[in-house]
């Protein structure tokens, strides 16, 4: 019983990571047909936010304060996922609406970029930027709010990226000063230090739980039921669903589709920052981080079907605890006497590594049944 | 008009349905071997899903569908291309990238498979096809240029050319005037009239003076199921066919 | 058309290159000609993958698999043949040793003989893609999603290989360079000027037999699985075979390509199978212009050189080149470099900077003489 209970959790806690980092591939994916190879590096990013939202933590201001930093560390990681994603659809996605293989190949080269980007470029020179290109657009929205919406002066539309770079510039300065660690560039790993109350177990009896990774589920679970809602109860969700549906429709009822697209591809890279955070707990930051997950969201989304937020829950957790179940080789503490030739097989695949093969090879086959995924979108626009 | 002798296409109780809209609902529908046979119907009658139902691209919920005595049911696309049955699209899909003339000789080719493809040359007697055709759908003077750069009416020949290459027993032609010029249709129509015969041939159509020149019988889809069939004085006489097309509900303009 | 073009510049291109062959390793160095060797190696394995994508429009990110597989093959037969290699107990190769393996691995075994390496070098790639191929297409998976899943296939045999240290060392490697073929040692430089030239032989051949394949109403049948496939279908085609001989092709050649660069680098590891350099590949033949194949073979050549040029000089700048080059070319110049020249961009592009192209007689006529260059 005890068995089971702890192949389900760790089913979980796999699942969970896989599907945090799906959730947003599965919005742009499911939602817009494209496919962001870039969605790794986005994660990369909230992952690097983490540690310096966790550095700013640990000046002696914000010093008492430190056991919450990682929901400051969520936030952040949402606005700067979100404000890559944002400035990416903006500049290369929108040419290539329609044309999912070019979108692939022009992800690719933005997650190249965007690694070596975080190599060459000092945390503190990135935050700074970041502050920037954040006051300068939040600016215009700020200055409607005050004086109603309508077109600035220039002079005031300048002032008000004079500002922002300012801002920029002096705030990356003070960090170069304040967090040494930050001023320069390097493509070593980085260290996340979780809070005191994220580290060690919760002893229920017999086993322990890992806290970091019910953080993680906890994460997960809030995070689904954000998407869901803001999908399908708010305004702006129920704008999303009508372009997916038909764009032209939407169009014409007066639904700004271009604010839509850039919206639905900023959420989702805003959710792969927060998939960063998550992964910052489980280990070392560095720029080759994305790569190890982004193969693995794709599977979540493929076998899930496309544009289905359950069929990736579902998904996500059947690979979990496939993973937990092959890679921990339980079939044999389950089923000891099992012949000799099986268990020979079950030992062969009972690591991480191996348990990935012997799972890529259960989705090819659940794919030879179900073409389209477990929960396939039917109806005459799904094309055959 | 109708020849005697069992019919080459028969639908039976034919049944569709898109996430709960029936588009089609208890088709029945025969073709005798050698006909001519226009269907019309307004947009949303299930025209076009009744061309996919027979060529395999949708499969029906209930009912049959029997070519030459034989079910096409669980068949794919292909095997009922190379069973007899060739179609033409609503909007012309040729392929743009190849020449007029590499359009035709894929259409000709058999077998149609990769080794087949590779290993055999065209035949005198298909290359004698491709050139007569490319002689009655007026495209030999542009038999080298893309498909890409032909006019729209240059692209509906095309495919109606390719339709014919095929040599299939039953040809379904959706929409074979849409966008073309009067003298073009006209020649469209004596194309077809002339088809009829040696080959079987059902053509979905708007254009009512097109379906009048066809001389030949008519049936009237309405959602999803056969309204009335026979001559086209017939069909415009008849009052539900007037109510369908004029509206006689506001509700049925749909 | 083709013929159009004046005969003598075939011809003329054909004289110039072998004369450069030829002549090419007496002109550099031995560092250099290795180097231009393993990137030749490279451009067949572009051409397997403008076969597949420029003409099919399937977009493989797991090529990597089926070079490394035809790496492996060659890189095992060395290893076992190599009479003056330090050895294991039981004569088996060096590495074995380390783990404690006794016995040679049964799927060694077929690689004592040099004919069955020769066979299972472009073979056993071209099956294992075939049957990939047709599991895949056979469901009408195609797009992103065929893209999604050859990559995963990509992680699935990088794990395996990365894994397995008792079967094939796992993440180092076999190494090549130190053994013996034919009497020579493969690192020397006589072996690597000799297998330059091989390469430079096979890349020829392997042109031809794609040039062959595209021409006819084969390749025809491609483009029109690429642009319409349900259109085919309805000709009577199924386009199954067709994607899963173009797939075993495309991995038969990344089989050869693999074994020509791991006997010209040395070695072949578990990180041929590495996600970034399948989509390098891609990107080669993406800038040198996808549905040309001497667009996919200079692509291969030309940014291979440049990456080793400019690493020599800005390590860190060649991943921002890189990246750059390919948003570039996927948002601009979807024909890549060859096509955007086809497609008359040079004139374009002074067009643009204010040079008018000169119009001979009327702009009617220039217009007609120019279709006939594009076609």
């Amino acid at each position: 019983m005890s068995l089971l209970l702890e192949s389900l959790f760790n089913g979980a806690a796999i699942g969970s990571v896989l599907l945090i980092a799906a959730l947003g591939l599965a919005i742009v994916f499911g939602l817009m047909g494209v496919i962001n190879l870039a969605h790794g590096e986005l994660m990369m990013l909230g992952a690097y936010t983490t540690y310096v939202v966790q550095s700013f933590f640990k000046l002696p201001l914000l010093e008492p304060l430190f056991g919450a930093y990682i929901f400051v560390a969520v936030a952040v990681a949402f606005l700067v996922g979100g404000l890559v994603g944002l400035l990416l659809e903006r500049s290369v996605i929108r040419r290539l609406y329609g044309r999912p293989l070019e979108t692939l190949l022009a992800t690719w080269g933005v997650s190249l970029i965007l690694q070596q980007f975080v190599r060459t470029v000092p945390l503190a020179w990135s935050t700074g930027l970041w502050l920037a290109a954040m006051v300068g657009l939040v600016g215009p929205l700020v200055m409607n709010r005050l004086w109603g919406p309508g077109q600035r002066p220039w002079l005031l539309r300048l002032g008000n990226w004079v500002v922002a770079v300012a801002v920029g510039v002096a705030t990356a300065g003070w960090i170069r000063g304040a967090m040494p660690k930050l001023a320069r560039a390097s493509a070593r790993n980085v260290d996340v230090t979780a809070p005191r109350w994220l580290r060690g177990g919760l002893d229920l009896g017999d086993w322990t739980l890992p806290i970091p990774r019910l953080m993680i589920i906890g994460l997960t679970i809030l995070a689904v039921l954000a998407v869901y809602w803001f999908l399908n109860r708010s305004l702006w969700g129920l704008r999303i669903r009508a372009v997916t549906q038909n764009r032209a429709m939407s169009d014409c009822l007066g639904i700004p589709t271009q604010t839509v697209d850039a919206l639905t591809f900023a959420v989702g890279s805003g959710l792969a920052g927060v998939a960063g955070v998550a992964v910052s707990l489980l280990g070392s930051v560095g720029p080759n981080v994305g790569g190890d997950y982004i193969v693995g969201c794709f599977m979540v989304v493929v076998l899930g079907g496309v544009g289905n937020l359950w069929g990736a829950v579902v998904a996500s957790a059947g690979i979990g605890v496939l993973t937990d179940v092959i890679g921990a080789g339980r079939l044999l503490e389950i089923w000891p006497q099992m012949p000799a030739w099986l268990q020979q097989g079950v030992e062969f695949f009972a690591t991480t590594s191996m348990a990935r093969v012997l799972i890529f090879a259960l989705i090819v086959l659940v794919l030879q049944v179900r073409p389209a995924g477990l929960f396939p979108q039917r109806g005459r626009m799904a094309e055959v | 008009m109708p020849a005697p002798g069992p019919p080459l296409l028969e639908l039976a109780g034919v049944n569709v349905s898109f996430d709960g809209f029936l588009a089609l609902k208890n088709l029945n529908l025969q073709l005798a071997a050698g006909e001519l046979r226009a269907v019309i119907g307004p947009n949303g009658a299930g025209k076009t899903t009744f061309l996919d139902v027979i060529t395999g691209k949708v499969r029906p919920q209930a009912g049959d569908v029997r070519f030459c005595g034989r079910s096409l049911l669980g068949r794919n696309e292909h095997q009922i291309a190379r069973l007899g049955v060739g179609r033409k699209f609503q909007s012309p899909r040729v392929f743009e990238r190849l020449s007029v003339q590499e359009n035709l000789a894929l259409a000709v080719s058999a077998p149609k498979t990769p080794m087949g493809l590779l290993r055999r040359h065209l035949t005198g007697a298909q290359r004698q096809r491709i050139h007569h055709l490319l002689e009655v759908i007026n495209l030999a003077p542009r038999a080298h240029d893309r498909a890409g750069s032909l006019s729209h009416g240059q692209k509906q020949w095309l495919e109606i050319g390719m339709l014919v290459v095929q040599a299939p027993q039953l040809l379904l032609v959706d929409e074979p005037v849409a966008g073309l010029s009067d003298a073009e249709t006209e020649r469209t129509a004596d194309l077809l009239k002339s088809l009829a015969g040696n080959h079987t041939v059902l053509v979905i159509e708007h254009d009512m003076e097109f379906i009048r020149r066809l001389q030949t019988r008519v049936t009237v889809l309405h959602q999803g199921q056969v309204l009335c069939e026979g001559s086209m004085e017939q069909v415009q006489t008849d009052p539900r066919v007037v109510e369908v097309y004029l509206g006689a509900g506001q509700e049925q303009q749909s | 058309m083709a013929d159009t073009r004046p005969r003598w510049q075939p011809v003329l291109l054909g004289v110039v290159g072998l004369a450069l062959v030829v002549a090419l390793p007496s002109l550099v160095s031995p560092f250099r000609l290795n180097l231009l060797g393993r990137y030749l190696s490279l451009a067949i394995v572009a051409l397997g993958i403008d076969l597949i994508w420029g003409y099919t429009g399937l977009l493989s990110l797991g090529q990597g698999i089926f070079f490394a597989l035809g790496g492996y093959g060659a890189a095992m037969y060395l290893q076992l043949n190599c009479h003056s290699c330090s050895r294991a107990a039981g004569g088996l190769p060096e590495f074995f040793g380390l783990y404690g393996v006794q016995q040679l691995p049964w799927f060694w075994e077929p690689f004592h003989s040099p004919w069955f390496t020769l066979v299972a070098i472009w073979l056993v790639p071209a099956v294992v893609a075939g049957l990939l191929g047709f599991l895949v297409f056979r469901n009408r998976i195609k797009g992103v999603y065929f893209s999604i899943l050859t990559q995963a296939a990509l992680l699935v045999f990088f794990n395996f290989f990365n894994g397995q240290q008792k079967l094939i060392n796992g993440t180092n490697g076999l190494k090549t360079d130190l053994t013996r073929l034919l009497g020579q040692m493969v690192g020397s430089d006589a072996m690597q000027r000799n297998l330059f030239w091989l390469t430079a032989l096979l890349a020829l051949l392997a042109w031809l037999l794609c040039r062959q394949l595209v021409r006819g109403r084969f390749g025809h049948a491609l483009l029109a699985i690429r642009d319409d496939e349900a259109r085919l279908r309805c000709l009577g085609y199924n386009p199954t075979p067709f994607k899963t001989m173009v797939f075993a092709l495309a991995g038969g050649l990344a089989g050869i390509s693999g074994a020509l660069y791991t006997v010209q680098s040395g070695i072949v590891s578990p990180q041929f199978m590495a996600a970034p350099f399948s989509i390098e590949m891609v990107i080669w033949v993406a800038v040198g212009g996808r549905g040309t194949l001497w667009g996919a073979m200079a692509g291969a050549l030309v940014i291979n050189m440049a990456k080793s040029l400019v690493s020599e000089a800005w390590p860190q700048t060649w991943l921002f080149i890189q990246g750059g080059l390919f948003l570039l070319v996927v948002t601009t110049l979807q024909g890549g470099v060859v096509g955007w020249w086809q497609e008359g961009g040079p004139r374009q592009l002074l067009a643009r900077l204010g040079r008018r192209p000169r119009l001979s007689t009327y702009p009617a006529l220039e217009l007609g003489t120019r279709q006939e260059g594009e076609n």
